[in-house]
């Protein structure tokens, strides 16, 4: 009896996850085989919506775990970025070492920016991440070290057990398996204690708090993990680019990442990834728009605000 | 140029700065005192404002030049045109969403800022727009601190405006209406005001007032761009959190600190103009740790 008890289990816990997980796999499966098959333009899209899907569920932990409004999440992107780059470029170190720092960095940013507003009223926060957004992009333009208005070239390609990752088919693999991390860890965390906490404050504040949670400690938390995210995301970014520049880094790339969290549905891992795609496909597909695609954008986000607010893939309630 | 007059120029164009950014952070106060919503899509209507006038002078340029006379006319249509759209903008995006959780009402209101922006930029192709006016450079030269009609003018209309403004909010039943819906919209809905229309009123006077202070920008920097409301509703912010938010005075008081406050911060050593905006941003986000009240706020509590 003792015996087959957690064998039983196993399988009742694997029954209702049974076909979401073979649907998991075979994505999964997909997702490794497309860059044999892909032409070159193809697996950059790609890469380029992988790379969306990190950013995306970096911010997903602030807004739609914690439910507040970052509008400035390009800077850790930014921050990320420019820590791997100046170290690299200047001080000569090797990539794989700048990401402790690169992480720590962006970790620090939220700390600073999110301790002293997150007391605060929630939207507040809102406009302050925006003007920070903006301090990042300004600092990054006039400072000598991160190159001024035309930023950093010549960050070195990192090497993976002594092959230099220089093709678009390494870079695809790179952030796919980023991904797939960030997805992990996204569901980890949204299953967590932290992570019922960030539900409870984020539906009643006053509740959670009265039930013993540590409002600020806990959205801080949200803030800096998804900092983190962006920081990481910026580290490849700049290798996989060799060059960053301060433009990379506006207040549009920041309402671009909400939109993929917005778009798919706050809060739901899967949402995201297809807010995250639909964001890097749809200028893809339609190539007339042009200069049009932010103005449909946010057509769309409206749209889908006062229609479903809850995104085109919605998280079920129980 | 001794010292003293560097102060008092730099003085002089604070307060032209700081009128301007008073007459932003008004209209998002008034929204934000009487709904509480951050209505991010303000300075896109400053925006707005600056290129309605700019049509309605060009269109009028025929019949009354672009002097004082047509600059006015333009401006006051302007308002009206941009007031009208804050309306809209209210009934359409807003109104829906007022029970909404917060999250999605500060998105949606990103949203309808993004579409004015972008709106504006497939309109105008990204260009910047000369704006045209023949008004001369002259003005009045004290030694070496100088300050043109044009400059002197536009304080002026916008001090006229605040002043019409508080004794509207002050002497008349709508201002009355106003400031109580602020304090309790239920109780006033129970004494029978039409909450709704009190709204969109104040929905309609912030975006007039933004309107105004966009043609004035326009006719003092010569220049209007798609882009030009991004910043200035952040600074319109910041000064509306200086002076208390949700305080009408606060919101004139925060307009001129802040833009005195930019027109020194430039002077000072190493920080060159290109730190301005970081100046200004930075000061807000010190501000919100030592005193989120501001200088004329009331301490309140969050209720979601």
């Amino acid at each position: 009896m003792g015996n087959s008890q957690p064998l039983s289990s196993w399988a009742d816990w694997l029954k209702p996850q049974r076909n979401r997980m073979i649907v998991l796999m075979i994505l999964a499966a997909v997702a490794m085989v497309i860059p044999v098959v892909a032409n070159n333009y193809l697996l950059e899209v790609l890469t380029n919506a992988w790379f969306y899907t990190i950013l995306c569920l970096g911010l997903n932990i602030v807004v739609g775990y914690a439910g507040l409004l970052d509008l400035g999440y390009a800077a850790f992107f930014a921050v990320g970025a420019y820590t791997t780059g100046i170290l690299t470029s200047k001080f000569g170190f090797n990539f794989w070492l700048t990401i402790p720092f690169a992480v720590g960095c962006s970790m620090l940013a939220g700390v600073i920016i999110g301790g002293p507003t997150l007391r605060l009223r929630s939207d507040y926060l809102a406009i302050v991440t925006l003007g920070f957004g903006e301090i990042v992009r300004i600092i990054a333009r006039n400072l000598e070290i991160t190159g001024g208005a035309s930023g950093l070239i010549g960050i070195e390609r990192p090497y993976f057990f002594g092959i230099q990752l220089n093709q678009g088919i390494h870079f695809y693999y790179v952030f796919l398996l980023l991904a797939i991390a960030a997805c992990y860890v996204s569901y980890r965390l949204q299953h967590s204690r932290l992570g019922r906490a960030w539900q409870y404050v984020r539906e009643d504040e006053d509740a959670a708090e009265a039930m013993g949670i540590d409002r600020v400690g806990v959205k801080l938390h949200a803030y800096v993990i998804g900092a983190m995210f962006g920081g990481i995301a910026g580290c490849f970014f700049a290798a996989k680019m060799t060059a960053i520049s301060p433009e990379t880094f506006t207040f549009a790339q920041s309402v671009l990442i909400l939109l993929g969290v917005v778009l798919g549905g706050m809060g739901k891992i899967p949402g995201v990834i297809v807010g995250a795609f639909a964001l890097v496909l749809f200028p893809e597909v339609f190539r007339g728009v042009g200069s049009m695609r932010m103005l449909i954008f946010a057509i769309v986000m409206l749209v889908i605000m006062l229609y479903r607010p809850e995104g085109i893939w919605p998280r079920v309630k129980s | 140029m001794s010292n003293l007059d560097i102060i008092l120029q730099q003085l002089a164009n604070g307060i032209i700065l700081g009128s301007f950014y008073a007459l932003v952070a008004l209209g998002y106060t008034m929204v934000y005192g009487i709904i509480k919503l951050l209505n991010f899509a303000h300075g896109d209507l400053y925006m707005v404002g600056g290129f309605v006038g700019f049509v309605f002078l060009s269109a009028l340029s025929g019949l009354l030049g672009t002097s004082w006379a047509a600059i006015t006319f333009s401006m006051v249509l302007s308002m009206l045109a941009v007031g009208l759209l804050g309306v809209i903008i209210q009934r359409v995006a807003y109104q829906p969403m007022l029970n909404a959780p917060r999250l999605s009402i500060l998105i949606t209101a990103l949203a309808v800022s993004m579409i004015l922006a972008n709106g504006v930029m497939a309109v105008t192709d990204g260009e910047y727009m000369a704006f045209t006016t023949d008004l001369g450079y002259d003005g009045l030269d004290f030694g070496n601190v100088f300050i043109s009609y044009t400059q002197l003018v536009l304080v002026v209309s916008a001090s006229v405006l605040m002043i019409v403004l508080t004794l509207f909010v002050h002497k008349t039943l709508y201002g009355k209406a106003m400031r109580a819906i602020a304090i309790d919209q239920d109780a006033c809905r129970l004494m029978g005001i039409n909450v709704n229309r009190v709204i969109a009123l104040t929905f309609f006077i912030g975006s007039s007032l933004a309107a105004a202070a966009g043609v004035m920008a326009g006719v003092y920097y010569g220049s209007l761009h798609f882009s030009m409301g991004f910043v200035i509703g952040l600074k319109a912010f910041t000064a509306a959190v200086i002076g208390g938010i949700g305080s009408i005075p606060g919101a004139m008081l925060g307009g001129l600190v802040l833009g005195i406050l930019e027109a020194f911060g430039t002077q000072i050593p190493f920080v060159g103009s290109e730190w301005r905006d970081v100046f200004s941003f930075g000061l807000l986000i010190l501000l919100l740790i030592v005193k989120p009240t501001g200088m004329l706020g009331k301490t309140e509590i969050e209720r979601m």
